[in-house]
């Protein structure tokens, strides 16, 4: 049997094992592996994700034991220190030796960290691994524990520094790119779309810094600050370095391997070293005399040289390797692909630019018109994916190239056509090298049925997730062709979209969720399917949650939402943000009484975190005996509508706009829905109650209301879209009246308002049809509908606290009256928060 | 740690068939939180089923007590509990995770007599 052993288990030499375990021949060959770090392969590419969740097992590309199973042998832990070339033997820190028939070296490389002055002090970090995660972390709070505007600031301003500069602004410090070029991301951004991406980043808190040469770092033992020049400094408590990588290729230096001038062990299109027992793949492997520092390349390299070594030796490397790139720092769009920037004899380029709405587009054109060259996005990433394949395919582009950023003119949305058009051998996933002839041949030919079918069979989208929506997009128009209807469906218990099931109910009068699943679902339901159903009652028959609560999503249950350590948080009502002093005094003492931690939330109203399950209807007696009612912060319902103080106190309010939102609150309070609203009202066009980032937002003008609806702040910030102006305050309820429950009858779960325009077909223009004009004749149905819940409502948590039955599962044990046991919390500036995971 | 305070018990290896309420203490189709000495364990009435479950209250994931504040239902047909907190799903047969597979969590056997649940322990 042929020994193989692979050198270093990151995320190359990961896909190396799961393409040697899946080939035909592995059998005839035994695979050991070494690993330096202490755990196996992870995915680097969602490093930054550990700052969320400090979970090291979510990114664990496969578990121990798969290794096992699939006959390799993983050490890891186990540093390889030599390579002898002629006796074929390695040797591991640990001096044990171990011979191989061929060898691969997926070393990757290291952060490049620039002989600087003082770059040995205590507070510089790296950004690679988990462990220079976790240390980075450890010191951030440190520093935080210390003072409360503590810096940080990343060396290079790069794709990773970027990321990096996030990252510390998730630390809670104030971030700080420094970077010695004139621009941002050099090698994929030109000056301009960098200048645009430096307002947009600067407008989210991260500082740039460029054409700064840093000479040395400041401090005693620890870090300080930055010298630029001689009166140029900058003060940080802390830096990362991101400028650059640089192969791990010491092994091969010391064993004579042929390596590049600038590091990186040279290989030919068989993934093949200077020796031809010896290959190298990643990021040490120096190809066409590139290092390539994304995994796709290195994920293709995985594959040539399995087939190479077990023996099908006519796959080899292209000659051509895309290095298109998408930013995935969360909130900010930026891409690049084929060649951003070049010179003017070498094509034309259409630019397209909009400062104060951070966008920039730019695409390059052959001299003939016909192709695209490559492109720039900023602000708006959104066509990435459909560029980028036009580009790869070398597609026929429009007669007016510019439609291809600024969209077809003439109303159609798109001007690409369909991804149906895309050729076959059009590759929709790099990172697994997945071909939409793969996907679409296989739905066609009734291999794959489902989106989950595709994933599982092919892993595409399962790497960077950058292809997700043209998979989606090639799938539901697939499906379309064969003529199926491309349903929606809740989940495996119900064949239904939730439109559907909302119909289903109200026609057949069902009222419980076990008659529904009994007449038009199979199996025992489950955590989606359950609190679907439960909001469709709550809006057809003005139930509260306190009806089928078992069934109810865990914060509907508890009327509270359940925080991280499991107990809860309480937040009264205090419709359009108005309080009176003696209710801000009684909340003070219900805070007190119970010790709970107290915020102002980002919706004009207070928080009082903390609260164990069996206190909650003792905490909510007291509230409502002072006047405050439930404030459906659990819900998926109502929120808050946001008011400014406007023309009440405001010099420049044009009308009563936190009269009108406590109006507005007060109708639709508990309305449940497909997913939680928000509204707010501003009195003038400075717009202080940031009514455009919600579901309806109003705003007062010269003359009457402007509505605005479908707004969303959160994860996909939208603003909301003028639908009616000048209006009076009688319109507003009727249009948002109307507006609201077909929004509740019609949206999929969890959809809310701005992404159901999305999918709405005839998007805005239909919703004023219907909602303004009443095309569709439903109007004064909505109308009494809503009516009808605005009328019944009830505050849930009055009946909970009212009825013994209700206040029983308020209990954490059934039987015994204790405390759960397991909570600790630890002291925070004179309040409590739950101890750390 | 924590979580090697709970490990499985096979039915016939129970010592102490220990009385947790009656029947009618418990949500139909949801669960409840019992303590037996220092274990917490989450019971379900998986009405539907006609059939009682137990397993561990604490979450592998993040070792807080809370899964008998879950949501419970079937995946092809394996009953299941979901975490309040992340959603992880546990099957309540075997206490392997279904969507984790790293993760897993010790169940008890359960039987009714006389209107009584009995959770069956082995200490
Ligand atoms: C408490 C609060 C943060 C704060 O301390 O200020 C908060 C806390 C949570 N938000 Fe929020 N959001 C809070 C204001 C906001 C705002 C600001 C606003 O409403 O003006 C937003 C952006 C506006 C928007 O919604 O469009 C916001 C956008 C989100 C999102 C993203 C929604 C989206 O469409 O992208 C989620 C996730 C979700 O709902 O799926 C979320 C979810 C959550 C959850 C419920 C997550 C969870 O399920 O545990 C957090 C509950 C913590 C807790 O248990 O108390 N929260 N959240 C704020 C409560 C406001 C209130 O008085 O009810
Ligand atoms: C924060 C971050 C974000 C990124 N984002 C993206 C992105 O969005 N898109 C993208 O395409 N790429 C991205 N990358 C780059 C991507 O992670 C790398 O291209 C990829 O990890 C390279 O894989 P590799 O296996 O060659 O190297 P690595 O993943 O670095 O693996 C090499 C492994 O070998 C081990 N090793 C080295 N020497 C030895 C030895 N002598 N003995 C034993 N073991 C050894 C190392 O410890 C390491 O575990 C990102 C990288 C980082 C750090
Ligand atoms: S409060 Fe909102 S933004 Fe903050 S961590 Fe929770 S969900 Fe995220
Ligand atoms: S704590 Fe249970 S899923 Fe995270």
């Amino acid at each position: 049997m042929s020994r193989i052993i692979v050198i270093g288990n990151g995320m190359v030499g990961y896909k190396f094992c799961e393409k040697f375990a899946n080939h035909p021949n592995s059998d005839k060959y035994s695979l050991t592996v070494f690993g330096e770090e202490p755990r196996p392969a992870y995915d680097r590419v969602h490093l930054s994700e550990f700052f969320q969740n400090e979970d090291a097992k979510a990114l664990e590309l496969a578990p121990k034991n798969w290794y096992s199973e699939n006959n390799i042998e993983l050490i890891t832990n186990e540093k390889v220190k030599d390579i002898n070339k002629s006796a074929k033997i390695i040797t591991t820190a640990n001096n044990k030796e171990y011979s191989y028939d061929v060898l691969v070296l997926a070393t990757g490389s290291s952060p490049f960290v620039p002989q600087i002055k003082g770059v040995d002090k205590k507070g510089v970090f790296v950004y690679r691994t988990i462990e220079d995660l976790e240390q980075m972390m450890k010191y951030a709070k440190e520093i935080n524990a210390q003072k409360n505007n503590g810096k940080a600031a990343i060396l290079g301003g790069g794709l990773l520094g970027l990321e990096a500069g996030k990252a510390v602004m998730d630390m809670g410090l104030e971030a700080h790119v420094v970077e010695f070029a004139s621009k941002l991301m050099p090698r994929q951004l030109d000056i301009r779309s960098s200048n645009v991406l430096q307002l947009k980043l600067e407008s989210i808190g991260i500082n740039i810094h460029l054409n700064k040469a840093t000479n040395q770092i400041l401090g005693e033992e620890k870090i300080t600050g930055l010298e630029f020049g001689e009166d140029d400094k900058l003060d940080v408590d802390m830096l990362i370095v991101s400028a650059g990588i640089r192969p791990r290729d010491g092994l091969a230096r010391n064993c004579d391997l042929e390596v590049g001038i600038r590091g990186g062990v040279v290989v030919n299109n068989k993934m093949q070293t200077s020796d031809s027992s010896i290959y190298a793949i990643g990021e040490v492997a120096l190809y066409n005399q590139m290092i390539y520092g994304l995994v796709a390349p290195g994920y293709d390299m995985a594959n040539v040289a399995v087939n190479q070594i077990l023996g099908n030796t006519e796959v080899l490397m292209p000659d051509d390797i895309d290095m298109s790139t998408k930013l995935k720092l969360i909130g900010v769009d930026v891409a690049s692909f084929g060649e951003p920037y070049m010179p003017a004899d070498k094509g034309h380029s259409v630019l397209f630019e909009d400062k104060s709405k951070f966008l920039y587009k730019r695409i390059n054109v052959s001299l003939d018109g016909k192709k695209l060259l490559g492109g720039i996005l900023v602000g708006d990433a959104d066509d990435y994916n459909m560029l980028h394949q036009i580009y790869l395919n070398g597609m026929a582009i429009p007669e007016n190239p510019e439609d291809l950023i600024l969209g077809a003119r003439s109303g159609e949305k798109s001007s690409f056509g369909s991804a149906c058009d895309l050729p076959d051998s059009a590759v929709i996933c790099s990172c697994e090298n997945v071909t939409k002839g793969t996907i679409c041949n296989n739905l066609e030919n009734g291999t794959f049925s489902s989106f989950g079918d595709i994933t599982k069979n092919t892993k595409a989208t399962t790497g960077c997730g950058g292809c997700k929506p043209l998979v989606n997009d090639l799938y539901k128009e697939t499906l379309k062709k064969l003529g199926k209807e491309v349903k929606e469906v809740v989940c495996e218990h119900f064949q239904y979209s939730r439109q559907e099931l909302y119909d289903i109910v109200k026609i057949k009068g069902i009222t419980s969720y076990e008659q529904l699943l009994n007449e038009y679902g199979k199996g025992d339901g489950c955590e989606v399917c359950k609190p679907v159903t439960s909001s469709i009652f709550a809006s057809i028959y003005a139930e509260t949650a306190n009806k089928h609560n078992v069934n109810q999503d865990s914060n509907d249950k508890f009327l509270a939402n359940i925080q991280r350590n499991g107990t809860y948080s309480v937040i009264p009502r205090i419709p359009g943000g108005e309080i009176t002093p003696d209710k801000l005094i009684v909340i003070g003492q219900v805070a007190k009484k119970y010790n709970l931690y107290t915020k102002i939330t980002g919706g004009q109203r207070i928080d009082l975190l903390g609260a164990e399950l069996k206190d909650l209807p003792s905490i909510w007696k007291i509230l409502i005996d002072a006047g405050f009612e439930s404030g459906h912060a659990y819900g998926k319902a109502l929120r808050t509508v946001k008011s400014c103080v406007g023309s009440l106190w405001c010099r420049y309010g044009m009308d009563d706009s936190t009269t009108l939102a406590i109006k507005l609150e007060e109708r639709y309070r508990g309305l449940r829905a497909p997913h939680k609203l928000k509204g707010g009202v501003s009195a003038c066009i400075r717009e202080c109650a940031e009514a455009r980032g919600k579901d309806f937002g109003i705003i007062a003008v010269d003359g009457g209301w402007n509505l605005y609806v479908c707004g969303n702040g959160g994860a996909n910030p939208k603003h909301a879209i003028l639908f009616a102006e000048q209006i009076d305050s009688e319109t507003v309820f009727k249009y948002l009246d109307r507006f609201l429950m077909y929004y509740i009858k019609t949206a999929g779960p969890l959809v809310r308002t701005a992404a159901w325009l999305d999918k709405l077909e005839g998007g805005i223009e239909h919703l004023k049809e219907v909602v303004i004009n009443d095309s569709l004749g439903i109007a004064q149905d909505l109308e009494n509908e809503m009516e009808k819940l605005v009328e019944t409502y009830e505050c849930e948590w009055k009946q909970a606290i009212e009825d013994p039955k209700l206040e029983k599962r308020f209990n954490h044990f059934v039987n015994s009256n204790e405390s759960d046991d397991n909570l600790v919390f630890i002291p925070m500036r004179e309040q409590q928060v739950p101890k750390e995971w | 740690m924590i979580l090697e305070n709970y490990k499985s018990v096979d039915k016939d290896k129970v010592v102490n068939w220990f009385e947790a309420g009656k029947t009618s203490d418990f949500d139909e189709n949801g669960g409840n939180c019992i303590k037996y000495k220092n274990l917490q364990i989450a019971v379900f009435n998986f009405t539907r089923k006609n059939k009682w479950y137990a397993c561990q209250n604490l979450c592998p994931h993040k070792l807080e007590m809370v899964l008998s504040r879950g949501m419970i239902g079937s995946e092809n047909e394996i009953p299941k509990v979901a975490c309040p907190l992340h959603k992880k799903t546990f099957s309540l047969e075997n206490g392997k995770s279904l969507s984790d597979e790293n993760l897993s969590i010790a169940t008890f056997p359960v039987k009714i007599e006389n209107e009584k649940v009995l959770v069956g322990f082995d200490f």
